[in-house]
C-alpha cells in the first residue's frame, strides 16, 4: 500500500458500556467495591457459579469416547434442538406435535436474534424488505438496535414500555403504540424478565398485548433469556410465550441458555421459528441453512451437548430445575432483603419496586447523579439507567449497598 | 392470521413485492408462504446418497473432515492432554470479551506470522477469535464493506471454496474471478492469473487460499508467489489471505504460512482468516481468528474497536471451548511440540494416499498422466474426472464424490486405495 493506510480514517468506536463499567470495577482497589453491572449471576460468595448439574454432564461428555470434535449439522445438534424447543413451548406443546415448530442452534440468544433478523429481513412482508419498523421497548437491552440494524431494517422505533414515574409498566403507552404501528410491523418481546426493568406485563396485560397485536397484524419477536431465572419455575416463565402461540401466532424465539444454564462462554441459543404448518416450516428452515451457512457455517459443539444430553435424561432435567431455582431464589432473597433495609433506613421514595421486578435486574429508579456518586464516591457500579444486577448483592454487601443508596437518595435529588 | 390483503400495504416508498392472498386464506396463510425451498448443498446431497447406499465397498470422498487410515476420525493427542489440562483447572464460564481469549488471539498471530515477526513485535496488528474459518471471513467481509471505501469489488480465484461466495455477498461485497486452475494440466494456471490480476481495477480486494487451495489442491511455487505479490503491490490491491490448513498442506507450519508472510515482508497490509477445524481437528468447537496488519499500534487499536461493535451484534462474544484448547497446545511446549508432529503426521498420511493412488492406477496399467495427483496439496485434489465419469464411478463402485472431480484424500485409506484405483482406471481408459 502507498504511504497512507487504507484504515487511516478508521475512528476509534467506543466500549460497550456494560463491559467499560467492568473494566473499572476490576481496576478500582478499593476493598468495599460491588459490582452491580454486568448480567451474571453471583454466589453468595460473589463468585461465578458452574452449576453442579453442568459439572457432571461435562464429566460424563468427557468420558465418552463415541463423541468427537466433529462438525454439527448447519442448523445445530438435532438432539439440542427439539429439547431445546420443547422446554421453551411445552411438552405437551400442539405445535410441536403438529410439526410446525423449528430450532436453528444459535450462538447464544445474540444468535439467535442475528439469525432471525437476517431472516426477517430477507423473507417477511414482502423480500429483501428493509423498510420493515422494528419496535425495541423503551429502554432495552441496548444490543437489540443493533442487531435489528446489522440485518439491514432501516426503520427501528421504540414502543413505550416504562414509565419512570410510576415505576412501572406504561401499558397504556404500549397499547397505543402498538395500535398506531404500520401493520405487519415487527415487535421485540421479553418473554419474561424484562431486561434492564425487570418489570414483566402481568398474565392479563399479555392477553391486551397479544388481542391488539393479532388484530393489527404485527410480528412477535420473543427474547427469552431468562427462562426459569425469573420466577424459578419454567413453565411459569414460559407463559406469555405459550399463550402467544396457542393464540396461532406465527412467531419467532430466541432462547438463551447463557443464564439458566450458566453456560455464558459456550455460545448455547435456539432460535425457536413457530408457523402455520410443516410444509412451511421445511422451507423455512432451508433458508435458515443458507443464512447460517454465510455466518458462522455450523455452530459449537460443547455447550448444546452440555444441554441436550442434560435435557434429554429425566433425572439431570430435574437437577437443574433445581438448580435454576437455587439461583432464582438467591435473587428473590436479595429482593426482599434489600427492599427491607431500604424502608428500616426510611430512605425517601418507595421501595416496592425491588421485590415486585423480577429477574436479575432492577430499575432502581436512582437518577444519574446518584448513580454517579454510587460508583464515584461508593465503588459500587451499577448502569448509567439506574440498573442493578440483583446477583451482584451477597449477605455481606447488602448493609452497604443500602446504606449508600440510602446516602445518594438523600444527598441529591 | 396473518391476512395479506392488497389494500392495506406496506408502508416503504421502495417498492418491495407484494404479498396478496385472497380474504378466506386467512386462517390458512402464513408469513411464509412465498419462502422458496433453498437449494440442496451439493456436498451435503453427495453424503447422503452415500449414507443411503449399501455396498460395502463405498467411500465418500466428498467428506472435508480428516480421517486416519481407518477412516476414523481422529482426535488428536495434543488435543485431548489439552482438554484435561483444562479441566482440571475447573474455570467458570464466564463471558469471553467480544474479541475473544487474549491468549489465544496472541499466539494464533504468532503462528501465523512467526513470533519473531516485525509485525508482531511492532503490535502492529489486531486479531480477534472468530468462528472458525467461516466466521473470520464474514467478519472480514463485513470490516471490508464498512471501512474499506475504496471498492466493493472482491476478486477470488477460480473455482474458490463455494462458501466464499454466499459470504462475501451476504456482506455487501460484489464477486469477481481471476483465473487459477488450468483443467489442461490439472494445475496452475500461472500466466492467465498473472494476466487477469494486472488487470484487476485498483484497489479492489483480492483473495488467495495461503496454502492447500480448495477444491483443486493446487498452490502457487514460492517464486509464482512472489510474482503475484509483486503485481498485487504495483496494482495497490488490498490482499485477503484465507488459511484453513496451516501446518496441514505440507506438514511444516512456516512452509504453509510462507506466502503470508512473504506479501508482509514487501510491506503489503494484509488482512488474514485462520481456522484450526483441520490443523488441531477441532471442526465443531469452531476455533478461527481473523487479523487486520495495520499501519501501527493505534491503526491497531482504532481497528479493534470497530471490529467489536461488528461482532457484538452477530453474537456479542465467541466460543470458548476450543480456542482454550487451541490456545493451551500453543503456548505449552510440550503439547505443541506433540501438536506440530501429530500435524505432520496428518499431512503425511495424505501425502502417502496421493503417492499409493498414482502408483496404483499405474499398476491398473492407466496410461493417463496422473502426477496432478501428486502435485497436488492438501486435503482435496481435483482429478480431472468428468461429471460423466463421476457419476459411473458412483453408480458402478458406490464412490461418492462432487461432480467437479473432487475427492477429499483424507477419506483414502491404504485399504481403499486399490479400490479406488481400479475404479478409476475403468472410468477413463
Amino acid at each position: 500500500m502507498a504511504a497512507g493506510s487504507v484504515f487511516a480514517h478508521v475512528p476509534r468506536a467506543p466500549p460497550v458500556v456494560v463491559f467499560r463499567l467492568t473494566a473499572d470495577f476490576r481496576e478500582d482497589a478499593d476493598p468495599r467495591k460491588v459490582n452491580l453491572g454486568l448480567g451474571a449471576y453471583r454466589t453468595d460468595e460473589g463468585q461465578p457459579w458452574v452449576l453442579p448439574v453442568v459439572k457432571k454432564v461435562e464429566q460424563k461428555i468427557a468420558n465418552d469416547a463415541s463423541l468427537s470434535h466433529e462438525y454439527l449439522p448447519i442448523l445445530g445438534l438435532p438432539e439440542f434442538r427439539a429439547n431445546a424447543s420443547r422446554i421453551a413451548l411445552g411438552e405437551d406443546s400442539r405445535a410441536i406435535k403438529e410439526n410446525r415448530v423449528g430450532g436453528v442452534q444459535c450462538l447464544g440468544g445474540t444468535g439467535a436474534l442475528c439469525i432471525g433478523a437476517e431472516f426477517l429481513r430477507r423473507w417477511y412482508n414482502g423480500t429483501n424488505n428493509t423498510a420493515t419498523p422494528v419496535y425495541v421497548s423503551s429502554p432495552s437491552w441496548e444490543n437489540h438496535n443493533s442487531v435489528f440494524a446489522n440485518a439491514g431494517f432501516k426503520d427501528i422505533r421504540t414502543y413505550r414500555y416504562w414509565d419512570a414515574a410510576k415505576r412501572g409498566l406504561d401499558l397504556e403507552g404500549l397499547l397505543e403504540d402498538m395500535e398506531s404501528a404500520p401493520e405487519f410491523s415487527i415487535f421485540v418481546l421479553h418473554a419474561c424478565a424484562h431486561n434492564p426493568t425487570g418489570t414483566d406485563p402481568t398474565l392479563e396485560q399479555w392477553k391486551q398485548i397479544a388481542a391488539v397485536m393479532k388484530r393489527r397484524f404485527l410480528f412477535p419477536f420473543f427474547d427469552s433469556a431468562y427462562q426459569g431465572f425469573a420466577s424459578g419455575c419454567l413453565d411459569r416463565d414460559a407463559w406469555a410465550v405459550r399463550y402467544f402461540v396457542s393464540e396461532g401466532f406465527e412467531l419467532f424465539c430466541a432462547q438463551s441458555f447463557s443464564k439458566n444454564f450458566g453456560l455464558y462462554n459456550e455460545r448455547v441459543g435456539n432460535l425457536n421459528v413457530v408457523g402455520k404448518d410443516a410444509d412451511n416450516m421445511q422451507r423455512v428452515l432451508s433458508q435458515m441453512e443458507k443464512i447460517v451457512r454465510a455466518i458462522w457455517s455450523n455452530p459449537p459443539s460443547q455447550g448444546a451437548h452440555i444441554v441436550a444430553t442434560t435435557l434429554a435424561c429425566p433425572q439431570l432435567l430435574t437437577e437443574w430445575k433445581d438448580n435454576v431455582k437455587t439461583m432464582a431464589d438467591r435473587v428473590s432473597l436479595m429482593r426482599s432483603e434489600l427492599r427491607a433495609r431500604l424502608q428500616a433506613l426510611g430512605t425517601p421514595g418507595t421501595w416496592n419496586h425491588i421485590t415486585e421486578q423480577i429477574g436479575m435486574f432492577s430499575f432502581t429508579g436512582l437518577n444519574p447523579k446518584q448513580v454517579e456518586y454510587m460508583i464515584k464516591e461508593k465503588h459500587i457500579y451499577l448502569m448509567a439507567n439506574g440498573r442493578i444486577n440483583m446477583c451482584g448483592l451477597t449477605t455481606k454487601n447488602l448493609d452497604y449497598v443500602a446504606s449508600s443508596i440510602h446516602e445518594a437518595v438523600t444527598k441529591f435529588q | 392470521m396473518a391476512l395479506l390483503q392488497p389494500a392495506r400495504l406496506l408502508l416503504a416508498a421502495a417498492a418491495p413485492r407484494r404479498l396478496c392472498l385472497a380474504p378466506g386464506a386467512a386462517r390458512a396463510s402464513s408469513w411464509w408462504s412465498h419462502v422458496e425451498m433453498g437449494p440442496p448443498d451439493p456436498i451435503l446431497g453427495v453424503t447422503e446418497a452415500f449414507k443411503r447406499d449399501t455396498n460395502a465397498k463405498k467411500m465418500n470422498l466428498g467428506v472435508g473432515a480428516y480421517r486416519d487410515d481407518n477412516g476414523k476420525p481422529y482426535v488428536l493427542n495434543s488435543v485431548r492432554k489439552a482438554e484435561a489440562q483444562i479441566a482440571a483447572k475447573m474455570m467458570d464460564k464466564e463471558y469471553l470479551p467480544i474479541a475473544g481469549l487474549a491468549e489465544f488471539n496472541k499466539a494464533s498471530a504468532e503462528l501465523a506470522l512467526g513470533d519473531t515477526n516485525e509485525v508482531i513485535k511492532n503490535g502492529r496488528y489486531v486479531t480477534v477469535q472468530t468462528i472458525s474459518g467461516t466466521g473470520s471471513l464474514r467478519v472480514g467481509a463485513s470490516f471490508l464493506q464498512r471501512f474499506f471505501k475504496y471498492s466493493r469489488d472482491v476478486y477470488l480465484p477460480k473455482p474458490s471454496w463455494g462458501n466464499h461466495t454466499p459470504i462475501f455477498r451476504d456482506a455487501g461485497m460484489q464477486l469477481h474471478a481471476y483465473r487459477y486452475y488450468d483443467p489442461k494440466t490439472c494445475g496452475f494456471d500461472f500466466t492467465g492469473a498473472l494476466d487477469d490480476i494486472s488487470k484487476i481495477p485498483e484497489q479492489s480486494v483480492i483473495l488467495f487460499h495461503a496454502c492447500a487451495h480448495n477444491p483443486t489442491g493446487v498452490d502457487p511455487r514460492p517464486e509464482q508467489w512472489k510474482e503475484l505479490a509483486a503485481v498485487v503491490k504495483k496494482r495497490n490491491l488490498f490482499a485477503f489471505f484465507d488459511m484453513a490448513y496451516q501446518g496441514f498442506a505440507s506438514g511444516d507450519i512456516n512452509r504453509d504460512s510462507w506466502a503470508v508472510r512473504h506479501f508482509i515482508e514487501q510491506g503489503i497490509n494484509v488482512v488474514l482468516s485462520q481456522s484450526y477445524a483441520k490443523n488441531m481437528g477441532l471442526y465443531g468447537e469452531r476455533v478461527g481468528a481473523f487479523s487486520v496488519i495495520c499501519k501501527d499500534v493505534d491503526e491497531a487499536k482504532r481497528v479493534e474497536s470497530q471490529l467489536k461493535i461488528l461482532i457484538r451484534p452477530m453474537y456479542s462474544n465467541p466460543p470458548i471451548n476450543g480456542a482454550r484448547i487451541a490456545s493451551t497446545i500453543l503456548t505449552s511446549p510440550d503439547l505443541r511440540k506433540e501438536w506440530l508432529e501429530e500435524v505432520k503426521g496428518m499431512a503425511n498420511r495424505i501425502i502417502d494416499m496421493r503417492n499409493q493412488l498414482v502408483a496404483n492406477l499405474k499398476k491398473e496399467g492407466s496410461s493417463h498422466n496422473w502426477q496432478h495427483i501428486t502435485d497436488q496439496i492438501g486435503m482435496f485434489c481435483y482429478t480431472g474426472l468428468k461429471p460423466e465419469q463421476v457419476e459411473q464411478l458412483t453408480k458402478e463402485f458406490s464412490i461418492y464424490m462432487t461432480k467437479d472431480g473432487r475427492i477429499s484424500v483424507a477419506g483414502v485409506t491404504s485399504g481403499n486405495v486399490g479400490y479406488l484405483a481400479h475404479a478409476v482406471h475403468q472410468v477413463s481408459k
